[in-house]
């Protein structure tokens, strides 16, 4: 049974197309992944499925529950973890919990019992009573998870949850995330800029401008590109594409200096290349598929070229300013 | 739909983090007692006593009233405080009504201010006010009505500030001049047409006349208080209710 639905969702900004005419669908117990880069559409998406935005059209339900007409039975039924903390860093965790438990109207005892429980999952007990002020990014970032679940939400959206931390950090709270999926089949929702971060889910969306390229297993996807993924240099790249078309009907393509090719079977196909290529080979590496190789192939750009050049942080800004001015 | 659990909760928050910040308690107590006995005391060797007040006895229910100005705003701005660093998200995606928050806001900044306001009665004795029972509670009553009123006034602005860059330009172009136009300092009926007529728009020029009438209550005008009780009671209860519904109106809004 599907617990997330989405039908020709699109969100419009002013001039700005966020999201446009996306339909998913996520079934119960799956963690789902929206994968792409900043400004793709990502957090406008979850902002709709959690109520915090309408729609301009389309539609958008939760455990059969739509969005836009019956907010608060969809509130009850989602747990957020945002991309920037939102604990209030003058209480302590017990504190900021225990505001929690008010808003979603547990009973002070269940809150007690439910404060401790998911204290000792985040292993933050020893915490306890201590000011969020004095909490590392980790120890704020879990302590977030336990809040988004302290009302056993059915969906747990995860906005970004390991940004800006750091790669020690990163997996225990993956480790987590699993563990927790295995214990209370709870399904997750999450939008991620990093690769290796959406391997963990069962499902991946590929979201670009607005729009889903792509929406399937992370092995499926892999398979979208053709077998490895090799790069050499040549003392003479120019001749050598033409070469390697001729001999292996492979087509190579140049990147800063390196041939990058797709074949199968890479670590066959090396000697073999190697041998009977008439231009002296400088290096060779081989590499399995990646996701960012296939955002690369459906979008012939990477997702970090987008970081670092592209307009989209302004388009980024221009949502959160927007959105702020809304509220 | 109000909640009561919800709205307890933010007031709860409100009264924690009220009482932790020891400076914030300090600042209460301290700029109080500096406008009291360093500019009332100045003040007092210029102007006479008139019909048994002194100018010291006649600026402290204003300073009660800037007390609850000052008070009421600054805990209403916090909701730009919670937007900036996010925790008002964790309200809003709450299975709670924006009513509620509201709510939540106004009755905690209310609630503040009013208990600051009672901390400021602990000078009463160093001024040789008369305060008996019946008029410590009236104090209290008018403390409520005019800290329901500024709140409600703080958070409409609150709804519509969107950077905590704006504070500065409500500090200077709207607290302090409230202060200053509200016969806090000076009788409204001494001032200058241009002025007088700033001072009467002035929703605190009310609230301030009203705690003259509980405090010195048979003073006469220029130092007594100079509007009818039942004028400052009803405006200021009007002005509430219509500054509370815009700002839940405004909160209402979502895209």
């Amino acid at each position: 049974m599907a617990i997330i639905n989405v039908r020709n969702l699109t969100k419009q900004f002013k001039t700005l197309t966020a999201i446009d005419g996306i339909s998913f669908s996520v079934e119960e117990g799956e963690v789902f992944g929206f994968l792409g880069p900043n400004g793709a559409g990502k957090t406008t998406t979850i902002s709709i499925l959690c109520t915090l935005l309408s729609p301009s059209s389309g539609t958008a339900g939760i455990a059969d529950f739509d969005c836009a007409n019956n907010p608060d039975r969809v509130r009850m039924a989602i747990g957020l973890i945002f991309q920037d903390t939102t604990l209030d860093v003058g209480l302590t965790a017990y504190e900021n919990l225990k505001f929690h438990a008010y808003l979603y109207n547990l009973d002070s005892k269940l809150a007690e019992t439910r404060i401790d429980e998911m204290l000792t999952v985040v292993e933050l007990q020893g915490r306890k009573h201590d000011l969020i002020k004095n909490f590392s990014g980790g120890m704020k970032r879990r302590l977030e998870i336990a809040r988004g679940l302290l009302h056993y939400p059915r969906v747990l959206f995860l906005d970004e949850p390991t940004l800006g931390l750091d790669p020690q950090t990163r997996n225990t709270i993956w480790d987590f995330i699993n563990t927790l999926r295995e214990k209370e089949r709870i399904t997750v929702f999450m939008t991620t800029h990093y690769m290796e971060e959406a391997e963990n889910c069962d499902r991946i969306a590929i979201i670009d401008h607005g729009k889903i390229i792509a929406m399937d297993t992370p092995k499926k996807l892999k398979q979208m590109v053709h077998g490895d993924i090799i790069r050499i240099v040549t003392e003479d790249n120019r001749k050598a594409v033409p070469e390697i078309q001729r001999l292996f009907s492979v087509s190579a393509r140049e990147e800063n200096g390196t041939l990058v090719l797709e074949t199968e079977r890479g670590d066959e196909f090396i000697p073999r290349l190697i041998h009977s290529l008439s231009i002296t080979t400088k290096s060779v590496s081989i590499q399995k598929p990646t996701l960012n190789d296939v955002f690369l192939k459906l979008t012939g750009r990477t997702i970090r070229d987008d970081i670092v050049q592209d307009n989209k942080e302004v388009t980024r800004e221009f949502v959160r300013s927007h959105r702020r001015a809304q509220r | 739909m109000i909640q009561v659990r919800p709205i307890y909760v933010i007031c709860l928050r409100e009264f924690i983090k009220f009482f932790r910040e020891k400076s914030r308690l300090l600042g209460t107590l301290a700029r109080p007692v500096l406008w009291l006995f360093v500019v009332g005391n100045g003040m007092s060797s210029l102007i006479k006593p008139r019909a048994g007040f002194s100018y010291l006895q006649f600026i402290f229910p204003g300073i009660i009233g800037m007390t609850i100005l000052f008070s009421s705003i600054f805990s209403s701005i916090s909701i730009v405080w919670d937007r900036e660093f996010g925790f008002m998200k964790e309200m809003l995606v709450a299975p709670i009504s924006r009513l509620s928050i509201v709510i939540g806001k106004t009755l905690s900044g209310t609630l503040i201010s009013v208990a600051q306001a009672i901390i400021i009665l602990v000078l009463v004795p160093f001024l040789g006010i008369q305060l008996t029972v019946p008029q410590f509670f009236a104090v209290i009553a008018v403390a409520v009505l005019v800290s329901f009123c500024i709140t409600s006034l703080g958070i409409l602005i609150a709804a519509r500030l969107t950077s905590f860059d704006g504070f500065n330009i409500i500090m200077n172009f709207l607290v302090m001049p409230m202060l200053f136009l509200s016969g806090a300092m000076y009788p409204v009926t001494a001032m200058p047409p241009t002025l007088r007529h700033l001072t009467l728009i002035n929703p605190l020029t009310y609230g301030i006349d009203a705690f003259k009438h509980v405090l010195l209550r048979d003073g006469t005008p220029p130092l007594g208080p100079e509007f009818p009780l039942t004028l400052d009671l009803v405006l200021i209860s009007a002005v509430s209710v219509l500054m509370l519904t815009f700002a839940a109106l405004s909160f209402r809004r979502k895209d």
